[in-house]
């Protein structure tokens, strides 16, 4: 018996994927609305993925090209461990090239290199809820979404001005979806938010221990919350990239010795390659 | 002119037991009603009830010519933050005990649509200088405060959206006298100066003879008595209101 025969396509059985693809169709018709789906028990702990790891399962074909990223790196364990998982149960293609895969399954990062039509980034997310910081009943914050009651939301951006002198939300920066829905946008830095809007890729959100789906349609309109004299800005390290000498990208402080010294690096690993090959 | 809010034979059960029932009256712009009566004879369901915390069984109730009963949810919650107000007995249920004095005051604003950071802040500060609050304390959380200014500052967290209606739970308990003083002749100087409506709930006949112009006696969920402030408390018609208003301490 082949290793490929021992488990169902994708590891999910397909009522599950069924039950999943339901899910994502009701979260794409309207977006940014949070879809309760029921998670699964995956072969992995909550934190490491759970709910990106379905929802991908759920969008899997044999003729997919996989990308796993975490933190921007395909090299780190979460990205790997979720990689094999996927070769081993769907023995697809994978690949770190952003423009060669058709779905990217990410946790805290939109990959540098500009998305196409037809792909499907999925995010990893640990809590799906804007408000829940803020307003700890979900009775009450579903009951805020559905009435777009989000004046707390601003509430939590203005102690932000008032204590730090800025906006110092510096990633799940909350957006609000075609003027309708406040989402947040997983744990992306908020330097990724502009790259939400009018995305020609579809975007999944998977949160598998809270049991919720949530997505943006391609070429949705996502606007990132913010005061008239305090607008959002989406800032990252002033720096450029120590290896590839990247100004425009997101970087990673790497700390090198217990002597201060520090490096800046691209945390998209494939971007920074790519512009070393570029170099050479 | 026309009365502001019309309550009409409203009624409230709890099961079998009655909370309030066959309430009716009218409130005029700028008055100022006290609800009298002692604990569990259905003021605080009353006040729920008005305030729309809580549906009635029975009974209409307008607002400025609109069915309150009648309006949807989004409207009724557009109605709470911004017409009307509503002032809890106890400061930490109505303020956001996480959030600095300048946000819980903003909050109402950010609610209806303030997008300016500079604006909404110059106006919660000149809120909390209305309210005797230094404006150097508006970074701080009402946890920092004392019960007095917790008060002080649920109060100028709703009246900032200008409203018209302002409905008060016991707005002095749990203080003591020379706080409650203090924040009487505050609360007495903002109603009258902003010519506002008040429906004010409160066992404490001192509380109502300083700010009601009208007084509503209640016992068992029925209103006993009614008439102007003076009027019921000077010369009291009804034996409940009688012994309520000679039980009270004389220092």
């Amino acid at each position: 018996m082949t290793a490929m025969d021992a488990y169902n396509f994708a590891y999910l059985d397909e009522e599950t994927k069924r039950m999943i693809r339901r899910a994502l169709l009701k979260a794409v018709a309207i977006p940014g609305y949070q879809v309760p789906f029921a998670s699964r028990e995956m072969p992995m702990p909550y934190g490491w993925g759970t709910g990106g790891v379905q929802v991908t399962a759920a969008c899997l074909m044999a003729d997919d090209v996989l990308k796993v990223i975490d933190q921007g790196a395909d090299d780190t364990t979460n990205a790997v461990s979720i990689r094999r998982f996927f070769q081993r149960t769907a023995d697809v293609a994978v690949t770190e090239e952003t423009e060669a895969a058709t779905i990217i399954q990410t946790r805290h990062r939109i990959p540098e290199a500009a998305l196409r039509e037809g792909q499907i980034m999925v995010f990893q997310v640990p809590i799906p809820e804007p408000l829940r910081f803020l307003e700890p009943r979900e009775t009450e914050t579903r009951r805020m979404h559905a009435l777009a009651d989000y004046g707390l939301m601003q509430v939590k951006l203005y102690e932000d001005i008032a204590r730090h002198g800025e906006i110092a939300t510096a990633y799940a920066y909350p957006v609000r979806v075609e003027g309708r829905y406040v989402m947040d946008p997983s744990p992306i830095p908020k330097f990724d938010n502009p790259k939400l809007n009018d995305s020609p890729a579809l975007m999944l959100f998977g949160a598998g221990r809270e049991q919720r789906i949530y997505a943006l349609p391609p070429y949705t309109q996502v606007e990132s919350l913010d005061f008239d004299d305090h607008p959002f800005v989406a800032s990252k390290a002033d720096h450029a990239c120590d290896i590839c000498g990247a100004t425009e990208s997101y970087l990673d402080e790497v700390i090198t010795d217990d002597q201060g010294g520090r490096m800046f690096v691209c945390s998209d690993t494939a971007f920074c390659r790519s512009r070393q090959g570029d170099a050479a | 002119m026309n009365p502001l809010f019309t309550v009409r034979d409203l009624e409230k059960r709890y099961g079998t037991r009655i909370g309030c029932t066959d309430v009716s009256f009218d409130l005029w712009p700028g008055e100022v009603m006290g609800i009298v009566g002692e604990s569990g004879s259905g003021k605080s369901t009353l006040l729920s009830c008005l305030a729309g915390h809580m549906p009635p069984d029975r009974g209409e109730v307008h607002f400025d010519g609109r069915d309150v009963l009648a309006m949807s949810e989004p409207e009724r919650r557009f109605l709470a933050r911004t017409e009307w107000a509503f002032v809890h007995q106890n400061p930490r249920d109505g303020l956001r005990m996480a959030v600095s004095a300048g946000g819980n005051v903003g909050e109402r604003l950010m609610a209806v649509g303030a997008r300016h950071y500079g604006d909404i802040r110059e106006t919660a500060t000149d809120w909390l200088g209305r309210v005797e609050i230094a404006a150097d304390r508006i970074d701080d959380r009402p946890s920092a405060f004392s019960g007095g200014m917790q008060q002080r500052l649920q109060i100028a967290r709703n009246l900032v959206t200008g409203p018209r209606l302002v409905f008060m739970d016991e707005p002095t308990g749990g203080l003591d006298v020379s706080v409650q003083a203090r924040l009487l002749d505050l609360l007495r100087g903002l109603v009258r100066r902003l010519g506002l409506s008040a429906i004010i709930v409160t066992h404490d006949l001192a509380v109502v003879r300083l700010l009601a112009d009208r007084l509503m006696v209640m016992k068992g969920g029925r209103v006993v008595e009614t008439g102007l402030t003076d009027q019921v408390l000077d010369d009291p018609q009804h034996p409940y209101t009688q012994l309520l208003v000679s039980s009270v301490l004389q220092v």
